[in-house]
C-alpha cells in the first residue's frame, strides 16, 4: 500500500511536464524578465546594461506620447468592446427563433472569428479607400478615412468590433439558449411586451454570460494588433498609437527594450486590475 | 383560450358548436396570419443584419474577380463588369503563395496536434490523479490566461533570437504548444466521467496512457474537434509572432506574406485582395465545417460552468 502510494504520487507530474515546460520557458520566464528589463536600460541586443529602477516608468508616465497611447487604448476598447457586444447580441436575439434559412445566418453571424484581423485590416483598407473605396461611394464623401487624425481611430476600432462580433454572437446565442422558454409565455399571458420582455427577462437572463463576454472582451481589445499596424501603423499624428502598437515600435524601431518592458507591464497591471474589478463588481452585482 | 371563451358565452347559451367551430378556425387563421408576420419580419431583420456582417467578405470576393482597371472609376462599381480570375493567378506569381500556405498549414497543423497531446495529458493528471500541490498547480495553469500575450512576446523574442531560432519551424511552433483554456476544457469534460471509469480500467491492468489513449480521447471526440477547430483558426491567423520571428520567404506564413502584397499602387489593390480571399477559405472552410463541433463542445463543458 505504502510503496503504491509513493508511486502515485510521482507519475502524475510526468502528465505535466510538456505543458508546464512550455509554460515555464514561454510564459513564467519571459514575464518575469519582462518585469526585470524594464527596470533597465538596454543595448540594442536587448541586453540589460544600467539600473534604473523605476526610472522607465517614470519617464513613460511623463511623456506626452505615453499618456496619449493611453487615452487612445481607452476609447478603442470602449467602442470596440461596445460595438462588438453590440452586434453579438442584436444577431443572437435575431437568431434565437427558429426560422427558415437559420442555419445560414448563425453561420454568417459567427464567421467574422474565422477570419484574420491582418486579412480583414486589408479588406477594410480598401473599402476605406479615399477614391476607390465602397465606403465614400456609397455615402457620397471625399473622406481620407485613415489618414484623418478624426476618423482614423474610429475606422480601427469598428474593424476590430466586427472581428469580434462572431465569437459574442456564439457565447450570445448559447446564453439565450439556457434562458428558460417558460418565462416568456408566463409573460405573454401577463400581457408584456417583446420590448418589455426584452429588457425584464432576456437581459437579466444573460447577465451571467454578459459578464464573462464583457471580460473577455476588455482583455481581447486590448490585445489589438494587426488590423492596427496594416491600417494606421499608429498614426496618422499617433491618433491610433494604442499601447501594444507602442510597444512593438519601442522595441523593434527605436530598440528601446527597457521602455518597451515597462509599457506591457503597464499593460498587463491595467488588465489584471480591470478582470479583478470586474470579479468583484459581479460579486455584488450579477443575478443569477 | 378555447375553454375559457365557452365558459363566458356559455351562460347565455347562445352559442351553437358550429359557430364555436368556426370561431375557433377564425381565431388560428388570425394566429397564423399573425405568426407568419413575425417570421416574415424576423426574416427581414436577418436579411438585413446578414447583410452588414458579411458586406467586407462579399466586397472583397467581387473586388477580387474584378479587373484591375475597371476598380478605378468614380461610378458605384459594387459587381465585376468582366469577372477574371487574372488577380488569382498574378497574386501567386508576385509571391510565392504556395510556400506561404504550405508554411502556415504546417505551423497551424503542429500546434494544433501539439496543443491537444499536452493539454489533455495535463487535465488527466488534474482530473483523475492525486499528487501533492495539485490545487496549486493547477491555479498557475490558470493564471497564465491573465497575462497578455504583448507581456512576453519582446522576451520571448530575445530568448529565441540569442538561441539562433530566427526563422525556423519550431520558433514559430513550439511556445504555441500549449494553452491554459484547452486544459481547462478538457478537465471540464473529464471531470463528467465518472472516477470508478479510471480505477476499474486500472484494475484491469491498463495503464495511464493506454487509458488515455483507448478510453478518454474516443470519449471525449467533440472535445477535440472543438479544440482542434478553435486552435486551427487561430494559429493560422496569428499574426504579430510570425512577423516578429520570420525574415525570409521560406518560412513565412500566409498572414504576414500577404500583407507583402499591401503596397497600395492602382495595379496590386485587386490582386492583393485576391490574395486575402484565397487565404481566407481555408480558414472559413474550417469554421463551416467544425462549427457545430465547435459550438457542442465549446458551451457543453466551458461557459455552463
Amino acid at each position: 500500500m505504502n510503496t503504491q502510494k509513493k508511486k502515485l504520487s510521482i507519475t502524475p507530474y510526468f502528465y505535466l511536464i510538456p505543458c508546464m515546460l512550455v509554460f515555464a520557458v514561454f510564459l513564467f520566464y519571459p514575464f518575469f524578465k519582462t518585469i526585470f528589463l524594464s527596470l533597465f536600460l538596454t543595448d540594442k541586443m536587448g541586453q540589460a546594461k544600467i539600473f534604473v529602477g523605476l526610472q522607465n516608468y517614470m519617464d513613460l508616465l511623463a511623456s506626452e506620447s505615453f499618456r496619449n497611447s493611453l487615452k487612445v487604448t481607452l476609447i478603442f476598447v470602449v467602442i470596440v468592446v461596445v460595438g462588438g457586444m453590440l452586434l453579438g447580441l442584436i444577431a443572437a436575439v435575431l437568431c434565437n427563433k427558429a426560422f427558415p434559412g437559420i442555419r445560414f445566418f448563425s453561420t454568417s453571424y459567427a464567421l467574422p472569428m474565422a477570419i484574420a484581423s491582418s486579412s480583414a485590416a486589408m479588406v477594410f483598407q480598401i473599402m476605406l479607400h479615399p477614391t476607390v473605396g465602397i465606403v465614400n461611394k456609397l455615402l457620397g464623401l471625399d473622406i481620407n478615412w485613415l489618414n484623418d487624425p478624426d476618423t482614423a481611430l474610429y475606422c480601427v476600432a469598428i474593424l476590430t468590433a466586427w472581428l469580434n462580433s462572431g465569437i459574442n454572437f456564439l457565447y450570445f446565442s448559447a446564453g439565450l439558449g439556457n434562458i428558460d422558454e417558460t418565462i416568456y409565455e408566463r409573460a405573454s399571458v401577463d400581457g408584456a411586451s417583446s420590448v418589455q420582455k426584452f429588457f425584464s427577462l432576456t437581459l437579466p437572463g444573460l447577465s451571467p454570460i454578459m459578464f464573462y463576454t464583457l471580460v473577455v472582451n476588455i482583455i481581447q481589445a486590448f490585445q489589438s494588433f494587426g488590423q492596427i499596424k496594416i491600417l494606421t501603423e499608429g498614426g496618422p499624428d499617433e491618433a491610433t498609437n494604442v499601447i501594444v502598437y507602442s510597444i512593438y515600435r519601442d522595441a523593434f524601431f527605436n530598440y528601446r527594450f527597457g521602455s518597451a518592458a515597462a509599457q506591457s507591464v503597464i499593460l498587463f497591471i491595467i488588465i489584471m486590475l480591470i478582470t479583478l474589478v470586474m470579479f468583484r463588481i459581479e460579486k455584488k452585482g450579477v443575478s443569477y | 383560450m378555447s375553454q375559457t371563451d365557452t365558459m363566458a358565452v356559455s351562460p347565455r347559451n347562445t352559442i351553437s358548436r358550429e359557430e364555436l367551430l368556426a370561431l375557433k378556425k377564425r381565431m388560428n387563421a388570425k394566429a397564423l396570419t399573425r405568426r407568419r408576420l413575425r417570421t416574415g419580419g424576423l426574416l427581414a431583420g436577418n436579411v438585413v443584419m446578414a447583410f452588414i456582417i458579411l458586406l467586407p467578405l462579399l466586397y472583397a470576393v467581387s473586388i477580387a474577380f474584378m479587373p484591375s482597371g475597371e476598380l478605378f472609376t468614380t461610378e458605384l462599381n459594387i459587381l465585376p463588369q468582366h469577372p477574371t480570375l487574372q488577380n488569382f493567378a498574378d497574386a501567386f506569381t508576385n509571391v510565392p503563395l504556395l510556400r506561404f500556405i504550405l508554411n502556415s498549414f504546417i505551423m497551424a497543423g503542429c500546434i494544433t496536434v501539439g496543443q491537444i497531446i499536452t493539454c489533455s495529458l495535463a487535465a488527466f493528471a488534474f482530473s483523475f490523479l492525486e499528487f501533492k500541490g495539485k490545487g496549486i498547480l493547477f491555479m498557475l495553469v490558470m493564471a497564465t490566461m491573465m497575462v497578455p500575450g504583448e507581456a512576453t512576446i519582446i522576451s520571448n523574442y530575445l530568448t529565441v533570437g540569442n538561441l539562433g531560432m530566427l526563422d525556423t519551424y519550431p520558433v514559430l511552433i513550439i511556445p504555441y504548444l500549449t494553452s491554459a483554456m484547452g486544459i481547462f476544457l478538457f478537465r471540464q469534460f473529464y471531470m463528467t466521467f465518472p472516477k470508478s471509469l479510471y480505477e476499474s480500467a486500472k484494475l484491469d491492468g491498463c495503464g495511464n496512457l493506454r487509458f488515455i489513449v483507448k478510453i478518454l480521447l474516443p470519449l471525449t471526440k467533440s472535445a477535440i474537434g472543438a479544440m482542434a477547430v478553435y486552435t486551427f483558426i487561430n494559429a493560422w491567423n496569428m499574426y504579430m509572432w510570425p512577423l516578429l520571428v520570420t525574415g525570409s520567404n521560406d518560412m513565412r506564413t500566409v498572414q504576414i506574406g500577404i500583407s507583402m502584397l499591401n503596397s497600395v499602387d492602382s495595379q496590386s489593390i485587386t490582386m492583393m485582395i485576391a490574395g486575402v480571399v484565397m487565404i481566407i477559405i481555408p480558414s472559413i472552410s474550417i469554421f463551416i465545417v467544425g462549427q457545430k463541433q465547435l459550438i457542442r463542445g465549446m458551451f457543453s463543458g466551458a461557459v455552463k460552468g
